[in-house]
């Protein structure tokens, strides 16, 4: 007979706690005010508006570098959560190996205006060795991307030998 | 106060006044003449590897972005506020932990529209963190 499927509530829980662990153990994405929502396998990243993150106050304006930073978290989070989802869906936790940034080239479209911006990312190229992943940044309007990025990483051992397995 | 001397005062002014700047503490070691030296301490607020310690490449990013805006303000041939166009970082080794990271920026050509600048970030070891090379807007220029 075959196996029931596992409770909603119980993959939920595993999902959300994998992200949760995946994101809180990175100091710098708390201090930059960097959250994630899930929705399956899908993650949006949200940079909280903040009159710390401005570059430009007499636009005002966000600054570059924050922006910027908030990119590579998005790209990276989304680059580890794809690399851990199987082990994770096989049940595995503690995932948190981490690929490294070897560049990254940032695409400034519009002034960031001083209110919540959101980023998803794409792993365009996800080898044994490297990746390359694509982020895209909105505010208002989805449509108007106000900063892109890509971004090649370095993957971690660990997580290349449950990907290989 | 010679042209020089004030471009580079109005610049220090500059960055100082920049929010984002000083919640990450940097320091303007050096400004002047399309050139930028600044740093930032180690701070475990920053970390991105809580396993070695090692600041996450995003600070790195915020400070050399910072550097080359310097840079370009102050050069002789701008006037006035810039914009990030593109930033390309290259990371190069990871930081040493408890160290402080210092970039340095040169604006190496500025056209009527574009200033073109470079950057390395160094630890107090040997060889760069990092570097970067930027494209950035040039305001104020149509009306010159």
């Amino acid at each position: 007979m075959r196996k029931p499927p596992e409770p909603m509530q119980i993959i939920k829980q595993r999902r959300d706690a994998a992200l949760t662990q995946l994101a809180d153990s990175i100091p710098y994405i708390k201090h930059l005010g960097v959250t994630f929502e899930r929705r399956g396998d899908e993650l949006t990243a949200q940079l909280s508006y903040r009159e710390n993150l401005i570059g430009n106050p007499m636009l005002p304006a966000l600054h570059g570098g924050a922006v910027g930073a908030f990119l590579e978290i998005a790209a990276q989070i989304e680059l580890a959560w794809a690399l851990h989802w199987p082990a994770m869906e096989a049940g595995a936790t503690g995932l948190c190996a981490m690929p490294k940034t070897i560049d990254f080239t940032i695409d400034y479209l519009r002034a960031g205006l001083p209110r919540d911006a959101y980023a998803r990312a794409r792993v365009n190229r996800s080898g044994r060795r490297y990746a390359s992943v694509h982020v895209e940044a909105w505010q208002d309007n989805k449509t108007r991307v106000f900063a892109q990025a890509t971004g090649h990483f370095l993957m971690p051992k660990v997580a290349a030998e449950v990907a290989v397995k | 106060m010679e042209h020089k001397d004030r471009k580079a005062m109005i610049a220090k002014q500059f960055i100082s006044a920049i929010p984002h700047s000083r919640d990450l503490g940097m320091r303007i070691d050096a400004l002047g003449d399309g050139e930028a030296t600044l740093s930032i301490a180690y701070d475990e607020r920053f970390i991105g590897d809580p396993e070695t310690g090692v600041l996450h490449g995003g600070v790195v990013t915020a400070l050399l972005d910072t550097a080359a805006g310097a840079a370009v303000v102050s050069h002789a041939d701008s006037h006035g506020g810039t914009a990030t166009i593109d930033l390309r970082i290259d990371y190069m080794r990871p930081a040493t932990p408890h160290q402080r990271i210092t970039a340095h920026a040169e604006c190496y050509r500025v056209t009527r529209s574009v200033a073109f600048v470079r950057a390395t970030a160094h630890d107090e070891g040997d060889g760069p963190v990092a570097t970067a090379a930027a494209a950035f807007t040039v305001e104020g220029s149509e009306d010159a």
